[in-house]
């Protein structure tokens, strides 16, 4: 009997868990196959088809179409191969545990970030090295027979966008592999990657046709931040004992109603007793998520005044004489000064934050918070036109905005921080507790929010939109 | 080397494990019986920092089990119940993977899969593919992954489950080996045989609660009453329980043979052969009664084996 040597976690274990996955990975024909047909065969075919393309195009003269279809090809040349990573990834854990080779593995004294790092690392590698290859199969087709060559800008961008495409696709088929009982969960599941990589290619095609390249690399940010979002995700939520003792993906409604039914009373037996505890153990823990908010939708409108400032409004748009008389006609056109105007105004506050919480609830909140900014924005960018042009810009704001802002705000910052902490549950649940029990808690504190805080808000707002501000509109503003 | 108090682990309200301790030393071996169910494997799992306690704490070779769980792992070696290999693989790259997941150098890894993989006749095979394994040959190369790191407690679930009896025997020889080198074992097994043989003390265990635990001879005293002698007689005699001594209760008696219970065979055997030979009785043969572990085993899980005549 020796002493074992202690070692700290580290890439080195990482790496002896993808070591072992990529050998057993070179050894199966079901992944050897395609890998080596979307990586020889296909680019050639593309190379062809893009030779073939351009020949077509040129005798019609319109070489755009070619110029357009060449850089498009390299993309899809190289995104091919990484669709199998999700093959992979997503057999990660519940391959193993379907196998039963999983507890000795656990059993090891690798570290939980170096089991997760290491199974990513091996669903990458190997599609990742296939698509840099047929890139380069591709490209030197193009080369020799074209003398085509990508402008280096390009050719990164490309590189950049497959690889992140792959991290973000594997990180995600990770999260739901360790989360899932068995290959066929994890599958079905898989749509929720599917879905939106497949959008996002559709996406990424229109951008590459248009040939507004630069868009790209906002999008290969964006892929980098969710990818990164989705790593600590996984990491977060890793867990040998969920691996180990979930038995089976079965849905517990009653469980769900009881932790939600619980997490919202809070065990409250009053609506005075309910409303207390709303504002003493909820909103503190909004605190962050509050701060963030606000900040954002400061951000909102100052990026609304620079838009201004860079896209201005056409003059003919900016006409202000007898804006008095406009208004009014316009408030009455909207059904402004009814009990009708209260009640759209108010269902349209509440579809927007119900809109907002569904975006935000697959995002991280990253969405919601960016769909709560538009308004702030859009007011900034109209108050930037009408300083430009010499207009009391704060007094616009006070008669048109700020009466029923007073409250939209606070509201809005309230609905956006309780999206947030949703969304943000996902990256880093409550410690000792699942991930189904966080979102749920953090789901029962959305709906405290919304209903104690959000919704009595809102209608408040909606009255003195609909009653009060135009009123104040009407006395305020110039032309009267 | 293993210290458990009050150990308990629960599953969405359900509880799999209650108020479990127990303690294993080194150069100990304990067997961990119980029906399926029973809380075995979780609690074995939660030594081996696989599940975290919900109650209770553990220690394992010094390291508690929630604070340190990488050094609890770097301390044991586990045979779990599915032994789950890798199939693709050759036996020495399976070995080199948990040997290098275990921070050995590959040059100690080679030289003690070699030992090991000799030590349990698999030498021959360590170059081919495990799926060409047999279902034994699986299991003593699950058990050479659990030694590989030289791990003073080792955690073993059924370890002969899937063996032929030559190749049970040697996997028995070498655990009473490991015991012999100061390791701790606890051994889950349903093989009650094994147990016997191999474990210097028993746990029984029923409903995630530890019902029992002590040497073979204390559980068949517990559950079963002190060693009970049978008398065979050469004649058949009414009354033979009265001819006992003062003191010696009979336990059973028919015509022809007479049992009694005693914790002091030496001494109460020779006053009633005494005595029935002042009565004029003869003897055929006086002998301990042989208690099995599965009478211990099934008077402590709640289902008593049928009266033996």
């Amino acid at each position: 009997m020796t002493a074992v040597v202690g070692s700290r976690p580290s890439l080195r274990g990482a790496w002896v868990v993808a070591g072992r996955e990529i050998r057993d990975q070179l050894r199966d024909w079901r992944i050897l196959a395609p890998i080596v047909l979307l990586t020889l065969f296909f680019p050639m075919l593309m190379n062809f088809t893009a030779r073939t393309a351009i020949d077509f195009v040129n005798r019609y003269g319109a070489p755009i179409i070619a110029e357009r279809l060449i850089p498009f090809l390299l993309m899809v040349v190289g995104f091919f191969p990484i669709s199998i990573s999700l093959v992979i990834a997503l057999e990660t854990f519940a391959g193993e545990r379907e196998r039963l080779s999983l507890e000795p593995l656990l059993a090891t004294p690798l570290s939980n970030a170096e089991l997760y790092l290491g199974k990513m690392l091996a669903s990458l590698a190997t599609p990742l090295a296939a698509a840099y290859l047929g890139i380069g199969v591709y490209l030197s087709g193009l080369v020799t027979r074209l003398g085509w060559t990508p402008p280096p800008v390009l050719l990164l961008e490309v590189f950049a966008l497959t690889t992140v495409q792959a991290i973000v696709m594997v990180a995600g088929a990770v999260v739901i592999s360790s989360l899932t009982t068995s290959v066929r969960a994890a599958n079905l599941l898989a749509s929720f990657i599917i879905i939106p990589v497949a959008q996002l290619i559709i996406g990424e095609s229109l951008i590459m046709f248009w040939g507004r390249y630069h868009v790209l690399w906002w999008i290969i940010l964006a892929l980098f931040l969710i990818g990164a979002l989705l790593v600590r995700s996984g990491l977060q939520l890793f867990d040998r004992e969920e691996l180990l003792s979930r038995e089976m993906d079965a849905l517990d409604f009653r469980w769900a109603w009881r932790t939600f039914r619980a997490a919202f009373l809070g065990g409250a037996r009053s609506l005075a007793e309910w409303y207390a505890g709303l504002f003493r153990m909820t909103v503190p823990k909004l605190g962050t998520c509050l701060a963030i908010l606000a900040v954002a939708l400061a951000a909102g409108y100052f990026v609304g005044l620079r838009f201004a400032a860079q896209w201005p409004m056409p003059a003919d748009m900016l006409d202000f004489e007898d804006v008095r008389a406009t208004l009014g006609a316009n408030f009455e056109s909207f059904g402004l000064l009814s009990g009708t105007g209260w009640l759209w105004v108010f269902s349209n506050n509440v579809r927007a934050i119900l809109l907002a919480s569904l975006v935000g609830a697959f995002t991280f909140g990253v969405l919601a918070v960016v769909l709560l900014m538009t308004p702030v924005g859009i007011v900034g960018y109209f108050a930037g036109n009408l300083a430009a042009v010499g207009e009391p810009a704060a007094l616009y704001l006070a008669g048109l905005v700020l009466p029923h802002a007073l409250l939209e705000v606070p509201a809005a910052i309230f609905a956006g921080a309780a999206i947030l902490r949703l969304g943000l549950v996902a990256v880093s649940p409550a410690g000792g507790r699942s991930l189904g029990t966080s979102w749920l808690s953090a789901l029962a504190e959305w709906a405290r929010v919304m209903l104690g805080i959000v919704v009595p808000l809102l209608a408040a707002a909606a009255a003195i939109e609909v009653f009060l501000t135009p009123r104040i509109a009407l006395l305020v503003l110039p032309g009267g | 080397m293993i210290q458990a108090e009050d150990l308990g682990k629960d599953f969405d309200g359900f509880r799999a494990v209650d108020n479990v301790s127990l303690e294993v030393h080194a150069g100990e071996v304990v067997a961990l019986l119980g029906p399926n169910g029973a809380g075995k494997t979780t609690t074995v799992r939660m030594l081996a920092s696989l599940l975290r306690p919900s109650r209770g704490r553990a220690t394992v070779a010094g390291f508690d089990v929630v604070e340190s769980p990488l050094d609890v792992r770097r301390r044991i070696g586990l045979l779990t119940e599915h032994h789950g290999l890798y199939t693709r693989m050759r036996a020495v790259d399976y070995l080199e993977f948990f040997g290098r997941a275990h921070g050995l150098p590959r040059q100690v890894i080679r030289q003690r899969a070699a030992t090991w993989m000799a030590t349990f006749d698999l030498a021959e095979a360590e170059g081919r593919r495990l799926g060409e394994y047999s279902k034994g040959m699986r299991q003593k190369l699950a058990l050479v992954r659990a030694l590989l790191h030289d791990p003073p407690v080792l955690l073993l679930d059924e370890p002969t489950s899937a063996m032929d009896p030559a190749s049970a025997h040697q996997v028995r020889r070498n655990i009473q080996l490991l015991r012999s080198e100061q390791r701790a074992l606890v051994i889950c097994t349903h093989n009650l045989l094994e147990a016997e043989a191999l474990a210097d003390r028993i746990a029984i265990i029923r409903a995630g609660r530890l019902i029992a635990v002590g040497t073979s001879g204390e559980l068949k005293r517990r559950f079963l009453g002190e060693p009970l002698m049978e008398l065979r007689l050469a004649q058949d005699v009414d009354g033979a329980a009265s001819l006992l001594p003062a003191g010696v209760q009979a336990a059973g008696a028919g015509s022809d043979w007479l049992r009694y219970h005693t914790s002091q065979p030496e001494v109460v055997n020779p006053q009633v052969l005494h005595a029935l030979a002042r009565a004029g009785v003869r003897v055929v043969t006086l002998a301990p009664v042989q208690r099995t572990l599965e009478e211990v085993y099934l008077m402590a899980v709640g289902s008593p084996p049928e009266a033996v005549t």
